[in-house]
């Protein structure tokens, strides 16, 4: 078991590299000159573009410039921004933390709603209760986060006056449980289906007749036996959707101005920043390689007969 | 057991992932004051992308801080745009070529440091060098020896402009590298500001905190999130604050600051959504302002592509902006935040500093049977197609590019004769202008970087200009601005100008769109809100209750 999670480690260094050098190489592939652009409409002399280039080595062949990125990132060098001449590792260590804030809150209310409402339903398949939580996920996964996240505005900041409208700088949690609650709403529809649907499932199960047939107190069949199985599709899913929540949140951060991954992703793509980009990138990437390797020793404890050597 | 094992191994692995990813965070906020002059007035803030030097900020965000921090030889009046002295007790020349300043006694920097002619001369040096960067650099050109600081190619020969000598404590002469009379007028632009020691001495610590001789000290800078700035008690000048100091708070975008402001959370939003601006008398009771900025939307040419740059093509050009109805564009899109533009200036100008409305006469007046007459007798759109280039990535340029080849293709009664051409990001845009690829007239705005008619034509049409970016060339035009700035009288020179602009119009160098307005709501916590020619808002004369 212990080999097994230091190979899995040890098997991200390459992906690492790879998804890197993947970016590096699609952000140095997009047109224009991100130098030129800072001047905005004003003419620039080519002398000070030039000169500027060379300072943050952007002159430099593809296959160079991408070994100075990769040997200062072992520096623990993110590199620099373009514009600003702010670190990017700056950037990241302002942006993470609210992400992480985020993340942590809308994962939390997708689980614990969305399994909840899951088992709920799943118990009484095709019962009045089930038809309403398919109705009522069914309307989640068919509206865009952006139309709930202005109705939510609507309705808690400006007509109860319960939370704020706005994400301030400090992004405090009290401030970020609307954002999440609308950033984790379409995740919540898929695990409840998916809670449901296995439970359904899984009752009908040979096993679960036999434990029964033993006579097992009926809070130890569900709880035990029928719960743990049926949250492997679930926990496959949730693992997945942690880099979606942290790096995905684009349009949900910008409504409720909450200055995190996805803004300043989305606003270093806009003005070419590739080390910026690159930086970010590879941070997700390995959110999502590390969520699925706890995935992974999660089916084991849930299925024992899952085994890694 | 065996689930046991599994679940410290997922909880080691766990461990691992947080301590790669560095969880953190946190951080302090600190409450608004009172009101009166104590009164701390929340305004939304975009981050400049670039560092805070004053000859390195070309953008309206970071124009606010400088706004507020510093102090030059000049200022615009915020009412009238015009030049008026701050730190310049005088500036006299005889030639138009050489000038000499004197710096007004008793100004201090907030640090304490006297501001003296080296001050001025010093920063000025730092601003031209090729070595340092500086995007305002350009500013520096017309004094003598900026060739040799700042070299079209290769590196720079000298370090300090020759034309720039200190005489005394409070003294200083310029040399100019050619007549411009209007110089002086120039200098209320931020890249003219002094600099205290500190700037050159401890350069990051004061970037993370600049220092300057303005009405407002910087008391803390969170990048990303937050500018606190407070009032100086001892500022000597004339333009005191009247309140507490401001709190500039970033916003992802301008819809979020405007939510904030209906919400009671924001004091004032200098840049209203165009979405929201139906919605913005209702919401906020009147507290709404529109009013002219410097800035001129035009469709530029491609003259270095031949079949632009005919006499027939100067007729098929005016043909297309008398094709073009402006006034409803800038009614159903813009809801009245533009206004049609008639002639190649601004209104901010006023017909002193040389805007003259109606300068473009029929030219730029919707006549569609006359658009398509003179487009026919002109031999038609070069091509037969026009495409007209934009950014699509800010300010919604599509949807007017897309009116405007509305607007022409009715008059002309083709459906395919003019399409927009977006291009996907700025950076790209400004690249594709710069190698001359494009075959077709393009997006051109305009922001002035000072209120003088000078800044809306040379740099614009004079030939190989900085930011002439079609190459039109007119040796008419060029005698005309070489005369006008040489000229002392600024009467006679703005006339001057003003017969350039007519060769602009006969020739229909660019398509004359529409003036932009600048905009911006205020909550009912404050009064006196005004923007300046630049948009900017003039924090220091607003009160708070």
């Amino acid at each position: 078991m212990g080999r097994y999670v230091a190979r899995r480690l040890l098997q991200m260094i390459p992906v690492f590299i790879g998804a890197t050098l993947l970016v590096f190489c699609m952000m140095y592939a997009l047109p224009g000159d991100p130098v030129r652009a800072l001047a905005g409409e004003q003419a620039v002399d080519p002398a000070q573009i030039a000169a500027m280039k060379k300072d943050l080595g952007l002159d430099l062949p593809l296959w160079h410039q991408y070994w100075n990125y990769l040997t200062g990132l072992l520096h623990g060098d993110f590199g620099t921004q373009i514009a600003s001449g702010q670190p990017v590792a700056d950037i990241i260590a302002d942006a993470f933390p609210i992400t992480a804030r985020l993340t942590f809150f809308a994962f939390a209310f997708t689980t614990v709603v969305g399994i909840s409402m899951g088992i709920f339903a799943g118990m009484k398949a095709d019962s009045a209760r089930d038809r309403v939580l398919l109705m009522v996920t069914l309307l989640l996964i068919s509206v865009p986060s952006f139309v709930l996240g202005f109705l939510g505005q609507y309705f808690f900041a400006f007509q109860l006056g319960w939370v704020q409208p706005n994400v301030s700088g400090e992004a405090n949690w009290n401030e970020l449980f609307l954002p999440a609650v609308v950033l984790g709403s379409l995740s919540l529809a898929y695990v409840a289906r998916l809670t449901r649907t296995s439970i359904a499932e899984n009752l009908r199960a040979d096993y679960m007749r036999t434990a029964t047939a033993k006579g097992l107190p009926r809070r130890r069949i569900i709880g035990v036996h029928l719960l743990r199985n049926s949250m492997i599709p679930v926990v496959t899913y949730l693992g997945t959707d942690i880099g979606a929540l942290m790096g995905g949140a684009v349009v949900t951060e910008g409504i409720f101005n909450v200055k995190g991954v996805g803004w300043s992703v989305f606003g270093a793509l806009k003005q070419r920043e590739g080390a910026t980009v690159v930086g970010i990138v590879t941070l997700i990437v390995v959110v999502y390689l590390v969520a699925s390797l706890l995935v992974d020793l999660l089916y084991a404890v849930l299925d024992p007969r899952i085994r890694y050597a | 057991m065996r689930g046991a094992t599994h679940a410290k191994w997922a909880a080691c692995a766990v461990a691992v992932a947080l301590a790669a990813t560095g969880c953190g965070g946190g951080g302090s906020g600190g409450g608004s004051g009172g009101g009166g002059a104590d009164g701390v007035v929340r305004s939304s803030w975009g981050d400049p992308q670039n560092p805070l030097e004053p000859a390195n900020t070309n953008e309206v965000q970071g124009g606010k801080v400088l706004d507020m921090i510093f102090r030059g030889l000049k200022r615009y009046n915020p009412k009238t745009g015009k030049a008026e002295d701050a730190l310049a007790e005088k500036i006299d020349t005889k030639d138009s070529t050489h000038f000499t300043v004197t710096v007004k006694q008793g100004w201090t920097f907030s640090d304490g440091e006297k501001v003296t002619a080296k001050s001025f001369v010093d920063a000025w040096n730092y601003g031209a060098n090729l070595k340092n960067n500086q995007k305002n650099a350009y500013f520096f050109q017309y004094i003598d020896g900026y060739d040799k600081v700042h070299p079209d190619s290769g590196q720079p020969t000298a370090q300090t402009l020759s034309g720039l000598r200190v005489t005394g404590p409070r003294t200083f002469t310029v040399k100019l590298s050619q007549r411009f009379s209007t110089w002086p007028d120039t200098l209320g632009y931020a890249a003219f500001a002094p600099l205290p020691r500190a700037f050159f001495d401890q350069h990051a610590a004061w970037l993370a905190k600049p220092v300057g001789n303005g009405p407002y000290t910087v008391r803390s800078y969170a990048k990303g999130s937050q500018m606190s700035l407070r009032t100086w008690k001892a500022y000597p000048g004339p333009d005191k604050a009247v309140n507490g100091g401001v709190d500039l708070k970033v916003y992802t975008d301008n819809n979020t600051a405007y939510t904030d402001l209906v919400a009671g959370n924001l004091d004032l939003v200098d840049d209203v959504p165009a979405a929201q601006l139906k919605n913005a008398k209702a919401d906020l009771n009147g507290r709404y302002i529109n009013t002219p900025a410097g800035i001129i939307q035009t469709l530029a040419f491609p003259y270095y592509d031949k079949a632009w740059n005919t006499p027939q093509a100067a007729k098929v050009r005016t043909g297309l902006s008398m094709a073009i109805n402006r006034k409803q564009i800038t009614e159903t899109i813009f809801q009245k935040t533009r206004t049609p533009a008639t002639d190649w200036t601004s209104p901010v100008l006023g017909a002193s500093g040389g805007y003259r409305a109606g300068l473009c006469g029929k030219a730029c007046a919707y006549d569609p049977a006359a658009a398509k007459k003179l487009i026919s007798e002109g031999g038609g759109i070069p091509g037969g197609r026009l495409k007209i280039t934009y950014n699509a990535d800010t300010g919604s340029h599509k949807e007017w590019v897309d009116a405007v080849c509305n607007s022409i293709n009715n008059t002309i009664g083709n459906d395919k004769a003019c399409v927009g051409s977006p291009v996907g990001t700025f950076a790209d845009f400004r690249n594709q202008i710069g190698q001359k690829k494009l075959t077709g007239p393009f997006r051109a705005g305009w922001q002035m970087d000072y209120p003088l008619i000078q800044n809306f034509l040379q740099p614009l049409y004079y030939t190989n200009a900085s930011s002439n970016d079609g190459k039109w060339s007119d040796p008419r035009f060029d005698k005309l601005v070489d005369e006008a700035n040489a000229d002392t009288d600024t009467k006679t020179a703005i006339s001057k100008f003003q017969q350039a602009e007519e060769v602009v119009r006969d020739q229909m160098a660019a398509i004359p769109l529409w003036y932009q307005n600048g905009s911006a709501g205020y909550s009912d916590r404050v009064s006196h809100v005004e923007l300046n020619p630049f948009s900017v808002p003039v924090y220091n004369e607003i009160k708070v209750s």
